[in-house]
């Protein structure tokens, strides 16, 4: 047990270690500043702005950076869309894989453009070499940089500077973040034993019994695989995602995606730190989400190394790991670690599956997903974090009877309207609404594989996954149309994955827009405030004690609102358990 | 700004986009793949003196002969299928899959435990039976499912709960057996990081070219 616990904290240790280089590195990138890959990366930007058609100092408002970014999105998404359902016209189609569903196809859409990659589709029987490189692929730098631009955007703003250019931005991070340390990243896979090859599927007869066959699935999957850790994008080259041997071979290709999924949204709170010329209030930011992270992945680990009671009894043993959905070269302790990083950061790659884990696990994941702050999604979590950090100033201005301000800013009703029910408002609305809907109709459209309570959990999952664009799922639910090539072979769609699919979009698009505006619009009117002077009646905001305080106004705004489903969902099953099933 | 120039600079910023990482960066990827690491990125196939692919090594395979070592159960079969009879088009594409099955779902413990039923057909034999008729004391690996349905691991302890039944299937001796399971263990990754694991295939193709001296 005790090796367990050493694997997970030195893997959180180098996290904490690599945030302030990376940290730096990022504020040097968007600050304009003189950095290692200039001389390369110099020209070939030029060349990109000039392409694209933006002046570097044009900088835009509020508005028109939100402006920009829809406007993008929707011709990215119509380009994505285009390439999967014409993916049976298009080159490197080695199975011949005719065209999804168009509900899989624009689920799948919406879900790649918000950077949340659920997966209604497997990889091996829906998608073409050709969806998953051009359309796919794609979509996991755009969305990874998209986020990534809304969360310098919103420093920028926070710190009175100007929010900058989208475009620019957009260009930026993918050039001198996202692309160079994903070509370093391929590499190391492909060299630890990760695929990369336009060869089709090899049949092979088996050892046993050579009558038998086996069909080894590859294609071009290195290149894929660190983008989909490194841009918290999550949608697996395969069915089964990280759990496959191709995508995750080994404990150290899963130490690699385990910070590369983190390593963004730790490290852009030191950002942060930097814009704002205050490292120490970065530090006590940062222990916020990390605090919560570290709780969520010890309740998690434990309910997997004790293992499941009723199995235990039949192996005669008291604990024995839980390993349903897991595989041996990971066992309880990365399976776990795994699966809380993946829900705190909003990547939803799985290397096990979620739904057979210990209800202690379906608690930590959920509430990851419901908080969004623990860490969170690619740029986005650290400006959520930070809405809740201007509504904790509002609360403890309240207290004290002081006019709220953060950073010599003062807050007031716009600041509070948009942090609260823009963001984080709209995000129970996405996921209880559809969610009782789905419930109500438990027959029609629910879907739900596993009885009693953690049925409802299912539901709930995938709006949670959907809504705070996590993109893992309790993939036991009927959520999925018949794979393209079932169907030509006769397979009924379903009305359940029909349903699955378009109300999930509500939810995919709900939590990705209207909070981006939003932050964004919050962004534009800090940064236009009168700066007032610090005076010792000041609140400050870099102490432990406001640490503290933020602390308890994320677990009460945050969390209360979905405790109702945990108490119904994964902490009713862990009672059940603890009775016995039957 | 004008709708259309905003418009413009969307399509112009998606199509140079999508030239950099949609396709110079992957086909860059693939190219370094196949001059650099061959082995690897085609799958890591294994094949025999002839030169033909018998499997990789690093997805697993179902073995469930008293003369193999058994691999874990598998949701998909490891991927396989009969090719006379291969209806789902198993083999057109390759497969992955897991059993999504709650602990709390009675179905687990049906499958783990067995079912007696009056209809033959929904009966269940249960893995615990199976194990201990063929005299395995179950592990915990060898009971659950995996998470691809393709694990190419069993655990040390799982391997050595099979040493007596395969030694006394093929007459060898248990600490002969004992050496190749150590052979075709896979520690953890830099001495820290993931669990040992025995890789199935790799044994029982050793534990077949194997020849008592």
């Amino acid at each position: 047990m005790l090796q367990g616990w050493i694997q997970i904290a030195m893997t959180l240790l180098i996290l904490v270690a690599i945030t302030p280089f990376l940290g730096r590195y990022m504020a040097r990138v968007f600050q304009e500043q003189r950095t290692i890959f200039d001389p390369i990366l110099n020209p070939v930007e030029r060349l990109l702005y000039s392409l694209v058609g933006v002046r570097t100092r044009e900088d835009m408002t509020g508005w028109q950076y939100a402006r920009a970014i829809l406007y993008s999105n929707v011709v990215m998404g119509l380009l994505i869309f285009s390439i999967i359902t014409l993916q049976q016209f298009l080159p490197l189609n080695p199975t011949g894989i005719p065209a999804p569903t168009w509900d899989t196809a624009l689920h799948t859409t919406i879900s790649f453009i918000t950077n949340t990659n659920q997966q209604h589709y497997s990889g091996e029987t829906y998608l073409s070499y050709a969806s998953q490189m051009w359309g796919l692929g794609y979509h996991m730098f755009t969305s990874a940089a998209t986020g990534i631009a809304v969360g310098i955007a919103f420093i920028r703003g926070l710190t009175g500077r100007p929010l900058g250019n989208f475009y620019v931005d957009l260009i930026r991070a993918i050039t001198r973040v996202l692309l160079p340390i994903s070509i370093a990243g391929a590499i190391v896979l492909i060299a630890a034993g990760v695929p990369e090859t336009l060869a089709g599927p090899v049949v092979v007869p088996t050892l046993e019994d050579p009558a038998i066959s086996q069909a080894i699935a590859r294609g071009p999957v290195a290149h894929f695989e660190i983008i989909k850790e490194l841009g918290e994008n999550g949608g697996g080259f395969f069915a089964i995602n990280s759990a496959h041997p191709f995508e995750n071979p080994n404990g150290w290709v899963n130490l690699i995606q385990l910070v590369a999924i983190l390593s963004i949204p730790t490290s852009l709170i030191y950002t942060y730190g930097i814009y704002a010329n205050n490292l120490k209030q970065a530090w006590l930011v940062y222990s916020i989400p990390l605090a919560i992270l570290v709780v969520f992945i010890i309740i998690t680990a434990i309910g997997e190394y004790n293992g499941n009671p009723a199995v235990n009894a039949l192996l005669g043993v008291d604990q024995a790991p839980n390993l349903e959905g897991k595989e041996v070269r990971f066992g309880w302790a990365q399976s776990a670690l795994y699966a809380v990083i993946t829900t705190a950061s909003m990547c939803g790659a799985v290397n096990s599956l979620h739904d057979s884990f210990m209800p202690n696990g379906g608690f930590s994941t959920l509430s990851n997903m419901f908080l969004q702050i623990v860490f969170g999604g690619q740029g986005t979590g650290t400006a959520y974090l930070f809405a809740y950090l201007i509504l904790a100033v509002f609360v403890t201005g309240l207290m004290v009877g002081r006019t709220p301000e953060f950073f010599g800013r003062k807050i007031e009703k716009r600041e509070v309207v948009l942090a609260s029910f823009l963001i984080l408002l709209v995000h129970p609305i996405a996921i209880l609404i559809p969610g009782a809907i789905a419930l109500a109709f438990p027959d029609q459209l629910s879907g739900i594989s596993n009885p009693g309570f953690h049925g409802l959990s299912q539901v709930i999952y995938e709006y949670a996954s959907a809504a705070a664009n996590n993109g893992s799922g309790f993939e036991g639910l009927g959520d999925s149309q018949p794979s393209p090539i079932a169907i030509a072979g006769g397979a009924a769609t379903t009305t359940t994955a029909l349903w699955w699919n378009l109300s999930t979009c509500f939810s995919l698009l709900a939590g990705r827009y209207v909070p981006i505006v939003a932050l964004l619009l919050l962004a534009d009117s800090m940064s236009r405030k009168q700066p007032v002077p610090a005076t010792t009646g000041t609140l400050r905001t870099d102490t432990g004690l406001f640490t503290g305080v933020t602390i308890g106004v994320i677990l009460i705004l945050g969390a209360l609102e979905f405790f109702p489903v945990l108490a119904l969902g994964p902490i009713a099953e862990a009672f059940q358990i603890a009775r016995g099933i039957g | 700004m004008s709708f259309a120039r905003e418009a413009s600079r969307a399509v112009r910023s998606t199509l140079v986009l999508w030239v950099l990482t949609a396709i110079i960066y992957p086909f860059g990827m693939i190219g370094i793949g196949q001059l650099v690491f061959p082995f690897q990125a085609n799958g890591s196939i294994i094949t025999n003196t002839q030169g033909q692919p018998v499997g990789s090594a690093l997805i697993g395979q179902p073995f469930t002969s008293d003369r193999y070592f058994n691999s874990r159960p598998s949701t998909t079969s490891y991927s396989t299928a009969d090719p006379k009879k291969d209806e789902a088009k198993v083999l057109r594409t390759g497969v992955s899959g897991a059993s999504n099955l709650a602990p709390s779902n009675p179905a687990l413990i049906d499958r783990i435990k067995g079912k007696a039923d009056p209809n033959p057909e929904k009966e269940i034999e249960g893995v615990i039976p199976r194990l201990q008729k063929a005299g395995v004391k179950p592990t915990a690996d060898l009971v659950y499912t995996s998470g691809s349905s393709l694990d190419p691991h069993i655990t040390p302890e799982g391997a050595r709960a099979q040493i007596a039944r395969v030694a006394k299937a093929r007459g060898l001796q248990p600490n002969q057996l004992e050496n190749l399971v150590n052979q075709n263990t896979d520690e953890r990754s830099l001495g820290i990081f993931g669990e040992p694991g025995v890789n199935v295939l790799k044994l029982n193709l050793a534990l077949d070219a194997f020849k008592p001296a």
